[in-house]
């Protein structure tokens, strides 16, 4: 087992206490709040990028750079209603997916930004309650690309990327995170397990180079009815090839609503020998790729899982808004968190 | 972090591995499988598919590992000539395509951690490395042993450390002891993670300190699983029989014995041909004793007295003697063999006994034939049985029931079947061979079949489904207008307000095209059959008035969430514009490669080309993929599974081509043509003369549109374009050698389905073979831009020539509808007697027909699937409507 002593042994256990005591509620989409605010390229280009070659409209997590004003508000709304745990806005904030923009020099400074402002408004929410900690999660995304499979039906055995590419943009986003101050990470929409193993090398790389760790959550997708991530594995295949990260806790997130999420929630459930999480999506797309579930109908489902006790950190994935959040929190607040049949050692 | 009572520690450690799928080893599993087949260093096959880059094999073999039981597989690259880490990584990455496979953990096999690691970074389930020791001390093991915890793998620690390998129990435990402090509690490893290989040396091998090894691995075992119980004990088993290579009966006993005592002893995994183990119990008790001497290292004497009846084992000799024993047995067992073996020389007089001894006719074929049948389909079912061999059993069925018949209606009883079947080959669609297999199957397993042939009108099934009064209604198509067809048979079914269920098979069938287009057309039951395999459990339930509604809407279900998934996964991989993708054409080098005017330009028919001059053109492996036997010819004869059913199938084909050539059982036709052409767009014109003023016909082509590294290729990328100068040629070919077929279909015996198969088998590779044939006479003589070309049957197999002959309906040209042009510029009705249907398949079956490209870069492709924008202009270019064009490419819609 994993001998790096903890990087804050108070704060993980003040976590700790109230995890035992509680569900722990984990904010909503990110995408979704910037998407209301209904930016224009000049707003994702601010004055830094104003001359940058390419189109930077979409590149949500240049923000943190460029509006960071907009991202803190956003941190502010879900911290507002009752959120313990606030994700930094850094889904794309790797080398990889940066390319794409030709920003790939900015992903560490992307990390270690958003860090820094989620941790500013998890602070002030504390100071004004200090009753109540607030943790930041410094989200890992999986990349756009695929470890195992190939984006060319007819070679099955090629790939776009390798493992190795994978670790160095991985740890170059954790030491980011790390730097800016998040208190947990969380490796998250994983679609490609490989991606995942990868993230959970380059996060114990980090680690072991500081010599010290900070708690991981691990959060998969489950693409479709299959039942399967987009990879193909079951949730048990999918828990058994990350265990070795000894997480805090695993979980899904994106791609289905509480409704379609919750039977892969009670797999996992059954076999995870740690926290179970889950931040389901609000609903399933209607056509026009929007997502229509409102606060009550979310919350009604979220209140089983609860009652059933699968879960201890659960949240809002893509279309889950801050009313969403404030639903989910009063759902989940009477009800014991899962236990674990294992007890977790601070 | 989760810290582990010691309570529940000893409750519930298990091994959790996983591919696709988990693999959690409780100690109900026993014995754990691991495929072996697929290392280098001990399949010489596999090795020679890897140094010859034969990878889609190689993946084969995998699959078939896992299919015989292999719970996880074991890939090793150790070999000289190979670069282990590129070999690991190519193999890895393809099976991970395959679902089949990927779904049971890898045990990355390896003596360099390099090749160790290169294998750990393509796995995304949780597999094993295979094997880190302290040879080398204790530094770098427990380096190795952290990156590997970091990979998160399980480990096999060998029995090696600074002094040695070690051979002795006492030894071995000690080293694994140390071994496995280190890793718990140096390296972070859970104790359930570890596997230890005590070291599996060979015995009898005349060397009397080595006749001991068998019980120092047992002993070691022992101890070891008492010191700790969540670990694991594996090794490699082939290498303690290594004294008695080439004698497989002596070696495979002497591997069950061992592992027969090893298991009890603790032992839980091994390396193992999973295909090829005797039972224990069925091993030659004479065998067993002596094996279980050397095994146990009972005797001083015990090697002689092995190596002295080794040999009474080798060879047929023994085997043969035993062979007519069951001759001494009941009737039923008898029959029962009969069928199993497909031996019809005493089926009637064992039938009649059988008659005598029951109260009546139908007793026997329920009764002890019934049972036979019953028991081959459960060794077909468990892949125990192949289906040239089912085929065979049916056919002493047959032989056998036909003895009956007589009696039974005498005895005005009619057998209770299980459920009557309509079989039939949709409109257009003129292929059989895989619905006549079907209905084989079927048949044997007790089902009445009403087969109604090919070219069969929807009206006419229906129709004839109310008159029989059938349980289940089956479909079959070769092309993909078929699949078009069979919706329409659907809607039909609906509107008339059939309740029957519908069964879909063939080769362009799938499960996708089912669960989008036919399922949503009839509410009663739609279910996909991927092989003949499947059909009976399939048949079974549907045509069970108890199970039918609950089976046929979980299917339902399925299909619904099938096509909800498509729905979504449309957004998920989008094909580039059809003008990206033809910016990213493939574009010859021009100035390297002038095309070559054709020696004998123009139209040429050849007749009755010589059936004998074909027989080396065949390629067989197709012909056994018809009878549902995978691998390559010839490897497959030889192969560890199919190889017996599929060295007895080439017999009897052989056997029969031999009578087709020698007998002149059928008639061959071939005709082609080359002429000016050039390239438009993504069109190949053909003109009607060499001053290239007049195009004689447009030739559409489709371009790949999916987002990738290499090339956008199109057919017609490989012809100059009209605008460059440049003159080039490009030809077309229709050939057949399928005509008289039915009057040679005469000359079978009656009630053959196996003879009736194998005679159009044949004649497809005959066809095949003709194509390939004219495709050497073009290069070499007509074209003649390869006049030396000198190559084997198997290069040719291999297409390593200059040039290719793609052919509608395939990869590179998907659009079946394409060939009338070429029957009508190649008038093949008149030069070839053959004949298009209206769904645009061949008349007679065993035809070929495409186009000839020369240029030396051209090769095949998968046009793969095609957007909206290109079926749009396809139907510009062809003159066709879009929704006629969708029509036609159906399979390779991609929007």
């Amino acid at each position: 087992m994993n001998k790096l002593e903890w990087h804050d042994s108070k704060r993980v256990e003040r976590l700790l206490d109230v995890l035992a005591d509680r569900i722990l509620v984990l904010d909503g989409a990110m995408g979704t709040m910037i998407q209301q605010a209904k930016l224009s390229e000049q707003d994702y280009r601010g004055d830094r990028f104003a001359d940058h070659s390419d189109d930077l409209k979409g590149n949500n997590d240049l923000l943190t750079l460029t509006r960071p004003d907009l991202i803190e508000s956003i941190h502010q709304k879900f911290l507002a209603v009752g959120c313990d745990m606030v994700e930094t806005n850094t889904f794309n904030a790797n080398r990889i997916s940066q390319a794409d923009y030709a920003l790939e020099s900015l992903s560490e400074e992307i990390n270690r930004e958003s860090a820094r402002i989620a941790r500013k408004a998890c602070d002030a929410a504390e100071q004004d309650d200090p009753d109540k900690p607030r943790f930041v999660v410094g989200v890992i995304g999986p990349t756009n690309r695929t470890a195992s499979i190939s984006p060319d039906v007819s070679s099955p055995g090629y790939r776009n990327i390798d493992f190795a590419t994978l670790v160095e943009s991985y740890q170059e986003a954790a030491r980011g995170l790390l730097d800016g101050g998040a208190d947990l990470i969380m490796i998250e929409t994983v679609f490609d397990t490989l991606n995942a193993k990868a993230a959970i090398f380059a996060v114990q790389e980090e680690f072991e180079q500081r010599g010290e760790r900070w708690p991981l959550l691990i959060s998969g997708t489950i693409t479709d009815a299959s039942g399967r991530t987009l990879s193909g594995q079951t949730p048990e295949a999918f828990y058994y090839s990350v265990a070795h990260a000894e997480p805090l806790g695993v979980g899904f997130n994106c791609a289905l609503g509480a409704d379609q999420l919750k039977a892969h929630v009670k797999s996992l459930d059954r076999v995870a020998e740690c926290l179970v999480t889950a931040h389901p999506n609000a609903g399933l797309p209607n056509e026009f790729g929007e997502y229509d579930e409102t606060p009550e109908e979310m919350a009604s489902v979220i209140a089983t899982y609860a009652e059933e006790g699968l879960v201890n950190i659960i949240g809002g994935c893509c279309g889950t808004t801050p009313d969403h959040l404030r639903a989910i929190a009063d759902a989940v607040a009477d009800h014991k968190p899962r236990t674990l049949q294992f007890p977790i050692a601070a | 972090m989760n810290d582990i009572s010691d309570k529940k520690e000893t409750e519930q450690r298990f091994t959790r591995l996983s591919g696709l799928e988990p693999l959690v080893i409780t100690p109900e599993l026993n014995f754990v499988n691991v495929g072996e087949r697929t290392n280098v260093t001990g399949s010489a096959r596999f090795k020679r598919l890897i140094l010859d880059e034969q990878y889609d094999e190689a993946v084969e073999v995998a699959l078939q590992q896992v299919e015989n039981g292999a719970q996880i597989i074991d890939v090793n690259m150790d070999e000289g000539l190979l670069d282990a880490e590129q070999a690991m990584t190519r193999f890895l990455n393809l099976i991970a395509a395959e679902p089949d496979i990927a779904r049971v953990p890898v045990m990355v096999d390896s003596s360099k951690f390099a090749v160790i690691e290169a294998g750990l970074r393509c796995l995304q389930g949780k597999g094993i490395v295979n094997s880190i020791s302290l040879k080398e001390g204790e530094d770098e093991f427990l380096e190795q042993a952290r990156r590997i915890r970091r990979y998160g793998a399980a480990v096999v620690v060998m029995a090696f450390d600074e002094t040695g390998q070690a051979d002795q129990a006492e030894r071995m435990v000690e080293c694994l002891s140390r071994a496995h402090k280190l890793l718990t509690e140096e390296a972070g490893f859970p104790p359930e993670d570890i596997i230890f290989d005590p070291n599996i040396f060979p015995v009898a091998t005349g060397m009397d300190e080595h006749n001991n090894y068998s019980m120092e691995f047992i002993n070691a075992t022992r101890e070891l699983k008492k010191k700790f119980p969540h670990c694991h004990i594996s090794g490699g088993v082939s290498n303690m029989s290594f004294s008695f290579r080439g004698n497989n009966v002596v070696r495979e006993a002497m591997h069950s014995v061992f592992l027969y005592h090893a298991t009890k002893a603790g032992m839980d995994m091994g390396i193992v041909n999973a295909g090829q183990l005797e039972v224990y119990d069925d091993i030659d008790p004479e065998l067993r004793e002596l094996v279980e001497d050397v095994v146990l290292n009972r005797r001083d004497d015990a090697t002689e007295r092995l190596l002295e009846a080794a040999d009474q084992y080798k060879g047929e000799g023994k085997r043969q003697e035993k062979d007519e024993a069951w001759r001494e047995k009941p009737v039923a067992e008898r029959l029962k063999y009969s069928l199993v073996k497909g031996i019809d020389k005493y089926v009637i007089e064992d039938t009649e006994e059988a008659r005598q001894q029951h109260a009546s006719s139908l007793e026997v074929i329920e009764g002890p034939l019934m049972d036979g049948m019953n028991y081959v389909g459960d060794l077909f079912g468990d892949g125990k049985m192949f289906l040239p061999q089912v085929v065979k059993s049916a056919r002493v069925m047959k032989k056998a029931v036909a003895h009956l018949v007589p009696y039974l209606e005498k005895e005005k009883k009619a057998g209770e079947k299980k459920g009557k079947i309509l079989l039939a080959t949709v409109k257009g669609d003129v292929h059989d061979i895989g619905k006549n297999i079907v209905g084989v199957v079927l048949a044997c397993n007790g089902f009445d079949i009403h087969d109604l042939g090919v070219m069969v009108p929807v009206e006419k099934i229906l129709e004839e489904a109310r008159k029989e009064e059938v349980d289940v209604i089956g479909l079959s198509g070769l092309i993909t207008p078929s699949l078009d067809e069979m919706v329409t048979v659907a809607e039909a079914m609906n509107n008339e307000q059939f309740e029957l269920p519908l069964m879909i098979g063939g080769a362009t069938t799938s499960r996708a095209h089912t669960a989008l287009r036919i399922d949503p057309a009839y509410p009663n039951g739609v279910v996909w059959v991927k092989d003949a395999s499947r059909s009976v459990d399939v048949a079974r339930k549907l045509s069970s008035k108890n199970h039918r509604d609950n089976y046929a809407r979980g299917i339902k279900d399925d299909y619904a969430s099938y096509r909800e998934r498509a729905a979504n996964k449309k957004s998920r991989k989008p094909l580039i514009k059809l003008e990206q993708a033809r910016a990213n054409a493939f574009e010859p080098d021009w100035e390297a490669h002038t095309p070559e005017t054709p020696a004998q330009p123009g139209l040429h028919v050849i007749e009755d080309w010589p059936l004998e001059d074909l027989v080396d053109y065949i390629d067989w492996t197709p012909f056994f993929r018809t009878w549902e036997l995978a691998g390559r010819y010839p490897d497959i004869l030889e192969d560890d599974v199919v190889g017996e059913a599929a060295t007895s199938l080439f017999k009897d084909a052989r056997a029969m081509l031999d009578k087709i050539v020698d007998e002149q059982w059928l008639r061959t036709r071939a005709v082609c043509a080359l002429w000016p052409a050039a390239s438009d767009g993504d069109d190949v014109l053909l003109y009607t003369d060499e001053t290239r003023n007049e195009v004689r016909e447009r030739l559409v082509m489709l371009r790949q549109q999916a987002d990738k590294a290499s090339e956008n290729l199109c057919l017609a990328d490989f012809v100059a374009p009209a605008d460059s100068g440049i003159e080039d040629w490009a030809g077309l070919f229709a050939v057949t050698a399928g005509l008289d077929i039915e009057k040679a279909q005469e000359r079978l015996p009656e009630n053959d389905d196996y003879a009736d198969i194998m005679l159009k088998a044949l004649a497809d590779r005959l066809a095949e073979a003709l194509a390939e044939a004219l495709h050497r006479k073009v290069r070499t003589e007509l074209w003649g831009y390869a006049k030396d070309e000198g190559l084997d049957n198997e290069s040719l197999i291999g297409e390593k020539y200059r040039g290719i002959r793609p052919a509608p309906g395939y990869p590179a040209c998907p659009d079946h509808s394409e060939k009338t042009k070429i029957f009508d510029l190649l008038d093949a009705p008149g030069n070839a007697e053959m004949q298009l249907t209206e769904s645009f398949a061949m008349l007679p079956t065993a035809a070929v027909s495409g186009y000839y490209f020369g240029h030396p870069d051209s090769k095949y492709f998968v046009v793969g699937k095609v957007n909206k924008d290109q079926v749009e202009d396809y139907a510009k270019r062809k003159g066709i409507s879009f929704e006629q064009a969708e029509k036609f490419l159906r399979p390779n819609l991609g929007y």
